[in-house]
């Protein structure tokens, strides 16, 4: 069932469609970065009303690591089957073949690899101009420095210190041959605003965001779930079956869960509205080093 | 380890709690509102302030900038610092000064926000309009030490240019006053006797400290003497409720969607108004009227669109619209604008200054065409807030610019509608956004625009000289041997019955252009001139050769969208300024390295290169026949020697048509440079697929008029069979 939206979500919604639109009149190849969680299904969502009669003009990707919850991948392959949208994976096959693992060569490295290399990848195979992505300014204090239209050089570097300026809805879409554009239509979306449209719009997001019994670990504080045989064990040390949810998705040894026993989207709102944490804080590549974030996307991360 | 509890009572579920808050959310409004001032105000710790004392910093935040206020470089030493809530860039928290737009979205019971924290540093202006552009409500900082600079001025007068009709001015660091009445209300006077002519509505003047925060969120006990609202509170109150309430309907046809042969529809955001269906509207600029049919959403057809809302609009009647029409409201007197001469108030951002008559990309809306900025009316001193005469507008400057278009522009004058009357400016090489502007008024109506008619036209003149008029026009440094080309290829034309003429760099200084100098906005004009005149005589039916050194790209550009298609013809001789400087045949090089002559191209002012000439020619290997060395065109080269393949490489030109490699020269070293990776990007072709693989309209064209013939050597069959 539906529900009517505020008028405030209204206000939202009109504007990431129209930043989608935007993309497709002035973009010779855009693809759309799905990473499978909550932003993701909800930017797919926005982009299946915007081009409404037609299906959207350009292909989802996903970056696959290898290491992304097995659920997550289900959910994709049933996502892009109901929607019938044009699904593209890509993998970083020389990462691959070498066993990057972000249990053996840490986050630090596994992540440059395995993301931020794979997709630069993808963009050199398939030549895409323009990228959606599904992040939001009250992510984290970088991000929120971010323009919607956040240009990339040749290399996929952000550089903060010159942006373009962004005056009302006007964006300078130029990019030269090798240059390209990431584009964020949820920017000025929050937490609670993403929450409250994916239940006024009954929107499916992956079962991992509900509590239920799952078998973890605890490590370091964090609690890190045993989705496969390849995340090894301790001597001693035993799976947990514990009611635990996800406040973020990723890959999985890396992603933390939190105990709740929210099993609808209502009561994880309420949760949120509890919480004295930030989303982010479940992501264990954040907190390398201050401003590892903003590092990471000058590199090319999304 | 977190651990999360729902909190609430039990009887009520969450999902009505949900639907409460929603419901409270609708009642609860929301304000737009940026912080802006001079740097080091107190800007970002007074937002930091407001995030704190609301209780909606989150723990992990907390933590965080606990951590970093103890670092050596910290502003506060030791203390915490609450500007790092919003300072999040690494380049921001190392020098302790804001660099861009932090957005932030906050509420309380009252009212929702979100607040823009803009840099106050001048350098980083630009970002302050980004931050501005979208709010209804600006908090202005002072230093109340250092009490109102040019900055806190200048933003003043941005805020007001953006149509920002109410502010707040924030007398920050009272604490470092003793909380001193007389002080805040000296400052609070004299800004508003300064923004007396920029007509804003409202300016209320709040003393407080965002270090300590007083009258921040709750009132200060070191000011018993202010009775005002605290910041937090005026926020909440405030009414900003929209200007216009009933203006009339405008919808930029953003994407026209057309999924199959059954659907055509037109989507956009409806900018203003309202719409129905079955409504008469208009598509301007062709002026067609037409009737609604459906507004097409995913969630199902609505019966009514209104302004913000993001839908589809089909039409009833067969028609044929595009991205960059406006539809409007049938209704004469409310029609939007269309012209293409626009007066305009221009925020310049780049550090490049702003050239009358070079070509700019204008964005408005879904509309994009090619502006020139024909006269710069005044610029503003934001001291003063005095208009001043001025040729250019430098970094940061505003002014108000007339400006003309390539095509006639649909607009509102920005006062009546944000949305449909604002547009940037984009530098068509560097790609940068370069301007701002709000239109002020249309300085004709595009429909008064008529050419005189004319009954011999262009084609008439040429065809009573049998020849195809056309421009040449040589570029590069001087004594590169541009006029040495030009003068030789103008003999031969003659010679062969061609009428021409020529436009030589020194003569026309001489005449023409003698009131210009050689600063970058008079070589502009220089450029622009001599276009034009090269139009008239291309008009005329004359074959024209141009020899000006023109070291921009932009103005070459300009000149060649002056004339036809093909009728353009660009030739880049391509010497190597150690060579020209070498020749110095007038004695300048010598001039300028000595500092006696200043702006010089190719020493202390930039030349670029073109980056798809129809023609480069060598002339470095002095021949007596400067372009005999190599032949090359935007779709193919052809060349004899390997250093000129090289060079050409090296001035980073394309030629997607291929390289032809003729016999005799050097033979095959056009290979050789393919094969030390001098140029990789195009194939090399053979000496039978010559006239095929360049497939040059111009060499098309040019057969027809001047008979190949087989005496001429190879490259001045070439150039011949050009013109
Ligand atoms: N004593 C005192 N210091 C303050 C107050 N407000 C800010 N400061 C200090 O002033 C310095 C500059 O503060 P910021 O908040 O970074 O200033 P800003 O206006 O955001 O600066 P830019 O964004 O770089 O223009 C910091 O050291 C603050 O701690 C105040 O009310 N009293
Ligand atoms: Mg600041």
């Amino acid at each position: 069932m539906k529900h009517r939206l505020s008028s405030y979500l209204r206000q939202l919604e009109a504007e990431s469609i129209h930043i989608m639109r935007e993309v497709v009149a002035e973009f010779r190849n855009p693809v759309m970065l799905y990473s499978i969680g909550k932003d993701s299904a909800v930017m797919l969502h926005l982009a299946m009303k915007a081009f409404y009669p037609a299906k959207p003009p350009f292909p989802l990707l996903h970056v696959d690591t290898t290491w992304k919850f097995r659920e997550m991948i289900a959910f994709r392959d049933r996502e892009a089957q109901r929607l019938g949208v044009d699904l593209m994976v890509h993998t970083n096959e020389q990462g691959k073949r070498e066993g990057m693992s972000p249990i053996t060569h840490g986050s630090a490295l596994y992540t440059d690899v395995m993301k931020t290399e794979a997709l630069k990848q993808a963009f050199a195979a398939h030549g895409f101009d323009a990228a959606f992505g599904g992040a939001r300014r009250d992510e984290e204090k970088s991000r929120a420095k971010e323009r919607v239209f956040s240009f990339r050089n040749a290399a996929h570097n952000w550089d903060p210190k010159r942006q373009r300026p962004e005056l009302w809805h006007l964006a300078n879409t130029k990019v030269k041959p090798g240059e390209s554009m990431r584009v964020f239509p949820l920017s000025n979306w929050t937490e609670l605003d993403v929450w409250t449209y994916i239940y006024l719009e009954n929107i499916p997001v992956v079962p991992l965001y509900f509590a239920d019994k799952r078998p973890v670990v605890e490590r370091g504080g964090t609690l890190i779930m045993v989705d496969d045989e390849r995340l090894p064990l301790d001597p001693g040390e035993t799976p947990e079956m514990a009611k635990v949810r996800f406040r973020t998705l990723g890959c999985y040894p890396l992603t933390g869960a939190i105990r709740s026993d929210a099993t609808t989207v209502p009561e994880i709102i309420d949760e949120l509205i509890a919480s004295r944490h930030s989303e982010r804080q479940g992501r264990v590549i954040d907190h390398d080093q201050t401003g590892s974030m903003e590092k990471k996307k000058q590199e090319g991360y999304f | 380890m977190p651990q999360l509890s729902v909190v609430g009572g039990k009887k009520e579920s969450a999902s009505d709690r949900l639907a409460a808050r929603i419901a409270a959310e609708e009642d609860r409004g929301l304000l737009r509102f940026l912080t802006c001032g001079s740097v080091d105000d107190g800007k970002s710790t007074l937002i930091g302030r407001l995030l704190y004392d609301s209780a909606l910093v989150l723990e992990d935040q907390l933590l965080s900038m606990e951590r970093d206020s103890k670092r050596p470089n910290a502003t506060q030493g030791g203390e915490i610092d609450l500007s790092l809530l919003v300072d999040g860039l690494q380049a921001e928290r190392e020098q302790g000064i804001t660099i861009d737009v932090a957005y932030r979205y906050f509420s309380t019971p009252r009212r929702k926000f979100i607040v823009a924290d803009t840099p106050g540093h001048v350098q980083y202006t630009r970002n302050m309009a980004t931050g501005a552009s979208n709010c209804d409500f600006g908090v202005l900082l002072v230093d109340a030490r250092q009490g109102v600079l040019t900055q806190t001025r200048r933003h003043a007068c941005i805020l007001s240019l953006l149509g920002i009709r109410k502010v707040a001015v924030a007398v920050n660091k009272m604490d470092l006053i003793d909380f001193d009445q007389a002080r805040f209300e000296a400052i609070a006077e004299e800004f508003a006797e300064f923004a007396r002519p920029l007509g804003f509505e409202l300016i209320t003047s709040i003393p407080c400290s965002a270090l300590r925060g007083d009258n921040v969120t709750s009132p200060s006990p070191h000011m018993h003497w202010y009775h005002g609202p605290t910041l937090l509170a005026h926020l909440e109150t405030v009414d900003v409720s929209h200007r216009v309430t009933n203006a009339p309907f405008r919808f930029p046809v953003q994407w026209v969607n057309r999924p199959h042969l059954d659907f055509r529809g037109y989507a956009g955001t409806v900018a203003s108004g309202s719409i129905k269906t079955g409504d008469e509207v208009v598509i301007h600029p062709s002026g067609k009227h037409v009737h609604v049919a459906r507004i097409v959403t995913a969630d199902g057809d609505l019966e009514r669109a209104e302004e913000g809302d993001a839908v589809t609009l089909t039409f009833a009647e067969e028609v044929d619209a595009s991205r960059g029409d406006v539809i409007a409201a049938a209704m004469p007197e409310t029609a939007p604008s269309v012209s293409d001469q626009i007066a305009a108030k221009v925020i310049w951002f780049d550090e490049e200054a702003m050239l009358p008559g070079r070509a700019y990309t204008i964005k408005c809306g879904s509309q994009a065409t090619t502006a020139t900025i024909s006269a710069l009316k005044y610029k503003l001193n934001v001291d003063s807030l005095d208009h001043v005469a001025g040729k250019t507008l430098e970094l940061n400057e505003v002014g108000l610019c007339n400006i003309s278009l390539a095509r006639p522009l649909v607009f509102d004058p920005y006062g009546d509608n944000a949305e449909t009357g604002s547009f940037i400016l984009i530098d068509r090489f560097t790609n940068a956004t370069v301007a701002a502007g709000m239109i002020e008024f249309g300085l004709r109506r595009a429909t008064n625009v008529q050419w005189q008619e004319l009954f011999i036209d262009k084609s008439a003149r040429a065809t009573l000289k049998g020849q195809k008029p056309c421009v040449l026009w040589f570029t590069r440094l001087s004594g590169s041997g541009k006029s040495t080309i030009a003068n030789t290829l103008e003999k031969r034309l003659h010679a062969l019955g061609r009428h021409t003429y020529m436009l030589d760099g020194d003569n026309v200084r001489h005449g023409l252009n003698k009131d210009l100098g050689f600063t970058d906005a008079d070589r502009v004009e220089n450029i622009r001139r001599v276009a034009e005149a090269a139009r008239l005589f291309v008009d005329a039916g004359l074959i024209v050769m141009v020899s000006f050194i023109s070291p921009f790209r932009s103005e070459r550009r300009m000149a060649r969208e002056l004339v036809g298609e093909g009728e353009f013809i660009e030739i880049f001789v391509d010497t190597p300024l150690e060579v020209c400087e070498a020749r110095d045949p007038k004695g300048l090089y010598r001039k300028a390295r000595a500092g006696l002559i200043r702006n010089f191209t190719g020493i202390d002012s930039s030349y670029e290169p073109p980056e798809q000439a129809e023609l480069a020619l060598s002339t470095s290997n002095t021949s007596p026949e400067p372009w005999s060395r190599c032949w090359s065109t935007s779709s193919g080269v052809a060349t004899s020697s390997s250093q000129n393949l090289q060079a050409l490489g090296r001035a980073g030109m394309a030629f997607p048509g291929g390289i032809f490699v003729p016999g005799g020269g050097d033979g095959g070293v056009g290979v050789d440079a393919v094969d030390a990776g001098m140029i990789q990007h195009f194939p090399v072709i053979g000496e039978g697929e010559l006239v095929g693989g360049l497939g040059v309209t111009l060499f098309r064209q040019a057969c027809e008029q001047t008979p190949c013939r087989g005496e001429l050597t190879f490259a001045e069959q070439h150039l011949g069979a050009l013109v």
